[in-house]
């Protein structure tokens, strides 16, 4: 069946593989609990007097409350406590409020209107979950209903109903624009250069978490005035702040107990179960339980987003990606939850782990009318990457080139610079593309086998900053006036420039605060191949039949003198319009054999079976590791 | 009337970490009295293994056999504060505060250890296995028992340290997109081998080749897991899972399993993994995180897989039947586009 | 509402309890006896997390209704170990990394114990029937299924 290989042989000389307790296969220390049904999730504690907590939800897209009767339910078996919108503390909150990131815009419970099928806007809390559901039903509301949207690129148009009212425009504000932009040198100039055009619109869809346990939350009356709080949550703090302030209480009183959920992989982030729950226990005096069943985990708990993105791509005839233009429109739903910095998150990964000289992009966060979106798996890349993967065979396909030589050809490597202005560093993105390849008998040229993530990057115009194109398309309440274009420079002809070079500092870890948190590095088992005195350079197995090229230099520039990286200089002096030899700008290649062990020393972990693969035979790259077997 | 083979590619990176930085994670260690040592957090296992790998990040920075650390969490009351488990960032960012916390503790242990041997700290070192010796004369030793009962029963000292790990946020240009996203990013690339069946549009995953690189395997099964559940889950999400099968219209939404599709054991996919190693200079004796890439790839090179075996491009997600057999008609037919 | 009086065997305890008429299992064993080992994973029947034997068959206890245990041999995941020492079956999940968030994990043992029970050395395909009531989210079943092989004494065909 499956099988794991760790190719130790790779990368060798940047690490040392000496250490007591990394690297070892250690037993997990809660799989006992699991195996033994002692594992403790949030809803595995006993509480005398359990109150269960249900919600009266929307079954509209868009409408206003003209009133809730509730007077049936207030009185059937086992109601303890109607819950209002009123009676919520502080009734409006957006998540990232606590980063300082948006404007309020959700209420815990609906007020005056709703914004998505689902949404609740009453919650009864009873002596059992059958005696809460059955309250629930026989709850009456009177309902206006309200134009709805539902599609991203509708929800932009003037006239689209307007989905949340603290953000009117449907689109989240990104500094002036209704969208985050990306600009990186100049996509028009190269578009008109590239001998291909490669265009593609990809759609992905809402998807589930899915976790086997579903949200919930248990909240109690503690000691000392405060309030306990057992929750699935993914992020302790995130939904204790979160709570204290729809609570409007001090965080102090709140106690939260947690850290061991089933499966959350980014549903868990809400913070929704949590201050419900409390705002339970306040209410009543008891503890009170309240969580998603399964059609609410699916209906009502945030999905994954679904993401629709443009792509355009400018190719030249030798494969060089030279230019590759984004629209993206994240589908956030009613709410921004966590869609704001998914657009940002998103955004920094364009293009894509490959050296583009022009990027250009616009990403849109859009309200629709349908459960929030929020965290899931891959948060803000998995449909991009999808987009873009997809794309680039399109892409090898149009110029003839095999995928993955493709990949291979236009990868990234370090001393790049990216798209967001730092520079590439630790990439190893070609070597992945090797070995995939050749545990899956997936021949290669020669050439590529060859590549080297160390190798060929940081040099001449794959280091520099282009001068940029910018422009001001798009400022936040245009759109709704009249219909505007969403491409990155579509709509008008003015431009703006940013000089060549621009940028700031990358930001890097805030220092240790005291000498006595810094690790000894020689302990970390992390070796910079630049401060190790080097062996005389040996010659590669394999001489490439040709180096890697030079990207293409759109014909009006002029070498950057401004360029605040300077690329790596090259042995002899060399004009940018000629090849640079590979030698000249070429780091100490790894070695091809694994660093010797000191004697005594124990061994690096050994996969199950005798490590087949790695062998090198003359002639061939030592990144092929040989034909799999079948 | 056919079954089509098909291959398909895609490859990857991953920022590890919460984007744009300003997500601290601290941690506490600290020693119970014959030198067993608690780690304090509130991070959050989800089953990614946080509890296991900050236990070994903490026995290796301490010094001591894995077996004598523990790692408590979740609690608000004892746990210092975490920003959560999301976005990649538990074994970078909480695995950086343990180091820098056990770092301090260890401190600790060889100044107490160095005062009963009557040595200089700088000369010590230990031995993994629960004991503090003079290097060069391992003969000089004390056992980091023997040094918890002297340090705090005799010394007067405290075996414990603290640690935050953060990057400071980073700002987003509203006109460029500069910012700084993260540290470091992990890898992947994967080869998917397919089958579809012309007749009924269903897609048969048959075999999935991949390498990922990671920084290092802290601990090689917790990667195993993530890998495997990982791409389980990727070919899940490539050609079954939809909360809105008609999006953006949102009839027939499941409500149940039922209706929710997920691959089971029955469809288990053969999976051979290569894990690479190349260590970020700031994440955790060089490690990322490899908790949410590892279905990433998989949807993309499906998709590249399904063109290759019948050339319908599926822009579109879930892969469906549906879609896969419109595409098939729409074309005139099945279209393999050739071997690999 | 009535609460009836239920008495059955609980993990080889003689045991009695009051509960809801109409009260399903999975609440009762969690709530009223506190046996916690059973999971609530969706309610509907379909995800087997609640998955508990009685009298040796696996049922989904959050669809059975608690008072048919009536005098019946109810097993939960807290019965498996005998004494002090491990079921196979949970020596080999611990060793074979079957488990990451173990939610599922109890039901799983269950349904792999039913089967062990009656055909102490099944084919993989006999294992992947017996489990595929039991959804998992984290691990891609593999592991799962290899471990149930492993406790059969049985070595499921992994390859380094």
């Amino acid at each position: 069946m499956s099988s794991i290989e760790f190719r130790k042989d790779l990368f060798a000389d940047e690490r040392d593989d000496n250490l007591n307790e990394i690297g070892k296969p250690t037993i997990r220390q809660d799989i006992l609990g699991h195996v033994t049904g002692r594992s403790p999730f949030y809803d595995d504690h006993l509480f005398d007097g359990l109150l269960h907590m249900r919600c009266v939800r929307s079954p509209h897209h868009h409408a206003r409350i003209r009133s809730i009767d509730f007077s049936a339910a207030q009185r059937m078996p086992g109601v303890v406590r109607i819950v209002e919108a009123k009676d919520v503390p502080h009734n409006l909150n957006t998540l990232l409020s606590l980063l300082n990131f948006g404007r309020d815009d959700e209420p815990l419970i609906a007020p005056k209107k709703v914004a998505y099928i689902g949404e609740p806007v009453l919650a009864i809390i009873a002596e059992t979950e059958r005696q809460a559901r059955d309250a629930i039903a026989a709850v009456r509301v009177d309902w206006e209903v309200l134009p709805h949207v539902l599609d991203v690129v509708e929800a932009l148009k003037p006239g689209a109903p307007s989905v949340n009212e603290v953000y009117p425009n449907n689109t989240f504000d990104y500094g002036p624009y209704d969208h985050q932009k990306l600009r990186f040198g100049d996509v028009e100039r190269a578009f008109q250069e590239a001998d291909h055009i490669v265009e593609g619109e990809y759609q992905m869809s809402p998807i589930e978490q899915a976790p086997m346990e579903t949200a919930g939350a248990i909240a109690a009356p503690e000691t000392n005035d405060r309030y306990v709080c057992y929750t699935s949550t993914q992020a302790l703090f995130f939904s204790l702040g979160t709570t204290a302030k729809l609570m409007n209480m001090a965080s102090s009183r709140l106690h939260f107990v947690g850290g061991t959920v089933g499966g959350g992989f980014g549903g868990k982030v809400d913070s929704i179960v949590e201050p419900m729950s409390v705002l339970g226990a306040m209410l009543t005096g008891r503890p009170v339980k309240f969580m998603w069943d399964r059609e609410e985990e699916m209906q009502v708990g945030a999905p994954r987003g679904a993401e629709r993105w443009r792509i355009k791509d400018g190719i030249a005839r030798d494969g060089r990606i030279i230019a590759r233009s984004f629209t993206g429109f994240f589908d956030a739903g009613a709410y921004i939850r966590l869609s704001s910095y998914a657009v940002q998150k998103g955004v920094g990964h364009l293009p894509g782990p490959y050296s583009i000289p022009n990027v250009a992009a616009n990403v849109f966060m859009v309200f629709t009318n349908r459960t929030p979106a929020t965290a899931m798996r891959g948060f803000g890349i998995t449909g991009v990457d999808f987009a873009i993967e997809c794309h680039m065979d399109k892409g090898a396909e149009t110029v003839g080139m095999d995928p993955i030589e493709f990949r291979i050809l236009n990868a990234y490597r370090d001393g790049d610079m990216k798209a967001h202005r730092r520079t590439a560093k630790n990439t190893a993105l070609i070597e992945s593309c090797q070995v995939a390849a050749s545990k899956a008998g997936w021949r290669i040229a020669p050439d590529y086998a060859q590549m080297s993530s160390l190798v060929g990057g940081g040099v001449g115009d794959r280091a520099a900053i282009p001068e940029t194109v910018t422009d001001r398309i798009g400022l936040i309440g245009e759109r709704r006036r009249a219909e505007m274009p969403t491409e990155p420079y579509a709509g008008s002809s003015e431009r703006g420039r940013v000089p060549a070079g621009t940028a700031n500092e990358a930001i890097g870890a805030a220092a240790p605060q005291r000498e006595d948190m810094q690790i000894d590095l020689a302990r970390m088992g992390i070796r910079k191949p630049s401060a190790q005195p080097q062996p005389p350079q040996q010659q590669p197995h394999y001489q490439p039949a040709s180096p890697v090229p030079p990207r293409p230099i759109p014909s009006a520039t002029p070498p950057s003198a401004a360029a605040s990286f300077t690329p790596a200089p090259p042995r002899s002096p060399a004009p940018p319009q000629q090849p640079a030899e590979p030698a000249a700008s070429q780091p100490t290649p790894p070695q091809s054999q694994p660093a010797s062990q000191p004697a005594g020393q124990p061994q690096p972990y050994q996969p199950e079976r005798p490590f087949q693969r790695g062998v090198t035979r003359p002639g061939v790259s030592r990144f092929i590791s040989g034909t799999r077997r079948r | 009337m056919a079954i089509h083979k098909g291959r398909g590619f895609a490859c990857i990176n991953y920022p590890i970490g919460m984007n744009l930085g300003g997500d601290p994670s601290q941690a506490l260690v600290h020693s119970t009295p014959d030198g067993k040592f608690m780690v304090s957090l509130s991070s959050i296992d989800l089953g990614q293994g946080m509890k296991s790998v900050t236990r070994q990040i903490a026995a290796e920075t301490l010094g001591v056999p894995v077996a004598d650390v523990y790692v408590d969490t979740a609690d608000s009351d004892t746990g210092p504060h975490c920003m959560g488990s999301f976005a990649s960032r538990g074994t970078h960012r909480v695995g950086n505060a343990v180091i820098r916390a056990a770092t301090e503790a260890r401190k600790q242990l060889l100044e107490a250890a160095a005062e009963e041997l009557e040595v200089n700290p700088a000369d010590l070192e230990t031995d993994g296995k629960g004991n503090i010796q003079v290097r060069g004369a391992p003969s000089r030793s004390i056992s980091v028992a023997d040094t918890a009962i002297a340090a705090q029963f005799k010394q007067g000292r405290t075996l414990s340290g603290r640690g935050i790990f953060l990057i400071p946020p980073s700002g987003v240009d509203p006109d460029t997109g500069e910012m700084t996203p993260v540290s470091c990013f992990a890898h992947a690339a994967l080869i998917v081998d397919l089958e579809v069946d012309d007749e009924t549009g269903e897609v048969e995953v048959k075999e999935i080749n991949s390498a990922y690189e990671l920084g290092r395997a802290l601990n090689p099964k917790l990667v195993e897991q993530q890998l495997i559940g990982g791409a389980w889950m990727g070919v899940s999400h490539a050609l079954y899972e939809t909360t809105e099968p008609y999006y953006p219209a949102r009839e027939h939404g499941p409500v149940d399993f039922n209706s929710y599709l997920m691959p089971g054991p029955g469809e288990i996919v053969p999976h051979n993994i290569a894990v690479l190693e190349r260590p970020a200079e700031d994440a955790p004796f060089g490690g990322k995180g490899p908790g949410e890439m590892c279905a990433n790839p998989v949807i993309p090179a499906i998709a590249n897989a399904v063109y290759n075996a019948v050339g319908v491009r599926c822009d579109m997600l879930p892969i469906t039947p549906e879609r896969v057999l419109r595409g098939i008609r729409e074309n005139g037919g099945a279209r393999p586009q050739g071997r690999r | 509402m009535a609460k009836k009086p239920i008495s059955f065997t609980h993990n080889g305890r003689e045991t009695a309890v009051f509960a809801e008429s109409g009260s399903n299992l999975l609440d009762m064993l969690r709530r009223v006896v506190g046996d916690l080992s059973p999971k609530y994973g969706c309610g509907q029947g379909t995800c087997g997390s609640c998955t508990v034997l009685i009298d040796g068959e696996p049922h989904l206890s959050c669809l059975t209704l608690a008072e048919t245990v009536e005098g019946r041999n109810v097993e939960t995941t807290g019965g498996l170990q005998r004494g002090p020492d491990l079921h196979p079956l949970q020596k080999a999940f611990m060793e074979g990394f079957s488990a990451q968030c173990g939610y599922c994990t109890p039901g799983m043992l269950m349904a792999a114990k039913a089967l062990l029970d009656r055909n102490p050395r099944p084919t993989r395909e006999e294992v992947i029937e017996a489990i595929s009531g039991n959804l998992c989210r984290c691990t891609g079943y593999e592991p799962i299924v290899d471990a149930i092989m492993a406790a059969s004494g049985q070595v499921s065909g992994r390859v380094a």
